[in-house]
């Protein structure tokens, strides 16, 4: 039995998402490799190569894997699945996209987004947006599996030397084409792995109001996070959505503000270490989830926290 | 142009749901069920094209139960020509999913295959990805935007970093985000007009393919609750529990 990971990167470095992703298969089987596909990529294969959890790299390059397309990397991945018992990849857009197209030439029911290894073969994965919690059992002799990243610790990132092969690319897939990319830039730690998220939910009213929650996440080095209702509304970017069809967030410290709590967010966010709710209506779902719960106008407290966090002689980064 | 659509008859979305008590499942006696949200945008995205004058025909598909009708009566209710569903008893995979609907494109030779990008109920997210791999099509998953132009679809893709757009010629298989569009609601006549249009029944088991379980679903639970913490009086308190007690700050 060996696990064969398929590594996110963008051509120079691993994806943070990606060291999560190798503890999740070294708990499938020692015997962990990781595939890199992509277009001058040397840098990222060297870096998987350093973690000390990875027995083998396989680097895969060629000018049209450059953008990640899932019609040209498939077929590399199948060609390379035969000597293989899994293959793994992160349950976020890149995984999802690619991982069936895999499963399904293998002709295997894969597995998706799991947030437990029980076994080889069983695994544990939320299902209805995280409200139950399902242990499923594969009978496919290959396993095709997605991980969800915040489920599982980031692997050691240095000390490892495993070798890097070089295998061949496979022809290109031409009637996909790729355009363009718009990145959305920031100073900001990423939504997915900072420490804090401070989110925005309808209450916020507009989104010229998320600079309140902008001045606090300054503060505190948060992420900007929100509610769906809000982005649906216009306030903010859907790249800055949590809950069920946006992203899943595990930090420290959650503080929802202006957000009701609808299912459908609470499954991007309930497992959050300490969470902190401010929101007028004391009803609010929110509060059954929250450590500490602030029934108040966000217009009045936001501001009264910026200034209480000011008072403080140090805070934590 | 044709257009194919895949719905899902899922438990609706608002309602909470519950887990059976001997934990083989999810109570699905009584409870409400709709379309699964983002196949409603996928049937919505068909319509507007067909009324742009770029398609000149929309099929609406299911696999399910036969109450999973219910979904392909409202797809044509808000303007799906006509309907295919193929009736399966129990649960079943999205990879038999698409191997059943590969057998449908093989007879209706659409030019696209448009489905949801996730189910809210088993949130697989897998059937579009499958079908195109088995169909050997271009993919476009996640999409918020599509530009149909001579022979090609030009497809704003919801991915983590920001939006990617992509190009890709048809055949093609596009998954939709919630944010491609705003479905729109079924009217009174458009419902009653919607009875009368044809919907052809089939069974998987006479398509020929292989729809057995490949996964056992061991057990179903409840995820471990959160306890509600505190309230707390003012902001300085709040701020004063954040840096002493949770040490978060």
């Amino acid at each position: 039995m060996s696990v064969l990971l398929i590594a996110e990167h963008n051509n120079k470095e691993l994806k943070a998402f990606t060291l999560n992703a190798v503890t999740a298969a070294s708990q499938i089987d020692a015997d962990v490799h990781v595939l890199i596909i992509g277009n001058n990529c040397g840098d990222a294969a060297k870096a998987a190569s350093e973690l000390p959890l990875v027995k083998k790299v396989i680097n895969v390059e060629a000018p049209y894997y450059e953008n990640f397309i899932a019609e040209n990397f498939a077929p590399v991945i199948i060609k390379l699945a035969e000597g293989y018992s899994h293959i793994i990849c992160s349950a976020n857009t890149f995984g999802k996209n690619l991982m069936p197209r895999v499963a399904a030439k293998l002709d295997t029911s894969q597995i998706s987004d799991i947030i437990k290894v029980e076994s080889p073969d069983t695994f544990v994965r939320p299902i209805y947006a995280g409200n139950a919690f399902a242990t499923v059992k594969s009978t496919d002799t290959k396993k095709c599996v997605t991980i969800r990243p915040t489920s599982f610790e980031a692997c050691e990132s240095s000390g490892g030397s495993a070798p890097i092969e070089n295998a061949d690319a496979d022809a290109e897939f031409s009637l996909t084409k790729f355009i363009n990319r718009e990145e959305i830039k920031s100073d900001r730690p990423e939504l997915g792995t900072a420490r804090v998220v401070v989110s925005g939910g309808r209450g916020m009213q507009n989104g010229d109001n998320f600079k309140l929650i902008t001045a606090i996440a300054d503060k505190l080095n948060a992420a900007i996070g929100a509610s769906r209702a809000a982005v649906d509304a216009g306030y903010i970017s859907n790249d800055h959505q949590v809950g069920q069809t946006g992203k899943v967030v595990v930090p420290d410290l959650y503080i929802a503000v202006g957000i009701s709590g609808a299912i459908q967010h609470l499954a991007g966010m309930k497992e959050s270490k300490i969470i902190v709710a401010i929101n007028k209506d004391g009803e609010a779902p929110i509060f059954s989830v929250a450590d500490y719960g602030l029934e108040a106008d966000l217009f009045e407290a936001l501001p009264q926290f910026l200034e209480e966090l000011n008072k403080l002689n140090t805070i934590q980064k | 142009m044709k257009i194919l659509v895949a719905v899902k008859r899922v438990i609706d979305y608002n309602v909470q749901i519950r887990v059976k008590e001997d934990g083989s499942g999810i109570v699905t006696d009584n409870v409400k069920m709709s379309t699964n949200p983002p196949d409603d945008n996928a049937i919505e995205e068909a319509v507007k094209i067909k009324e742009a004058g770029k398609a000149t025909e929309v099929v609406a598909v299911t696999v399910g139960e036969e109450k999973a009708q219910e979904t392909v009566r409202k797809a044509l209710a808000v303007g799906a020509d006509r309907g295919i569903h193929i009736k399966v008893e129990g649960v079943i995979e999205p990879l038999a999913v698409s191997k059943l609907l590969q057998k449908i494109v093989d007879k209706e030779k659409p030019d696209l295959v448009f489905m949801g990008k996730q189910a809210i109920d088993d949130d697989c997210n897998q059937t579009g990805q499958m079908l195109s791999a088995l169909l050997d099509w271009p993919q476009a998953t996640f999409a918020s935007k599509i530009d149909v132009e001579e022979g090609k679809l030009k497809v704003t893709r919801e991915i983590d970093e920001g939006l990617e757009t992509i190009e890709i010629n048809t055949p093609a298989i596009v998954t939709c985000d919630l944010r491609l569009n705003e479905p729109r609601y079924a009217s009174l006549p458009n419902i009653m007009k919607a009875k009368k249009k044809p919907i052809e029944q089939l069974n998987a088991s006479d398509l020929g393919v292989d729809i057995n379980s490949r996964v056992q679903q061991i057990k179903v639970e409840e995820p471990p609750q959160r306890k509600a913490g505190i309230k707390v009086a003012n902001v300085a308190e709040l701020v004063q529990k954040l840096k002493n007690e949770a040490k978060v700050i």
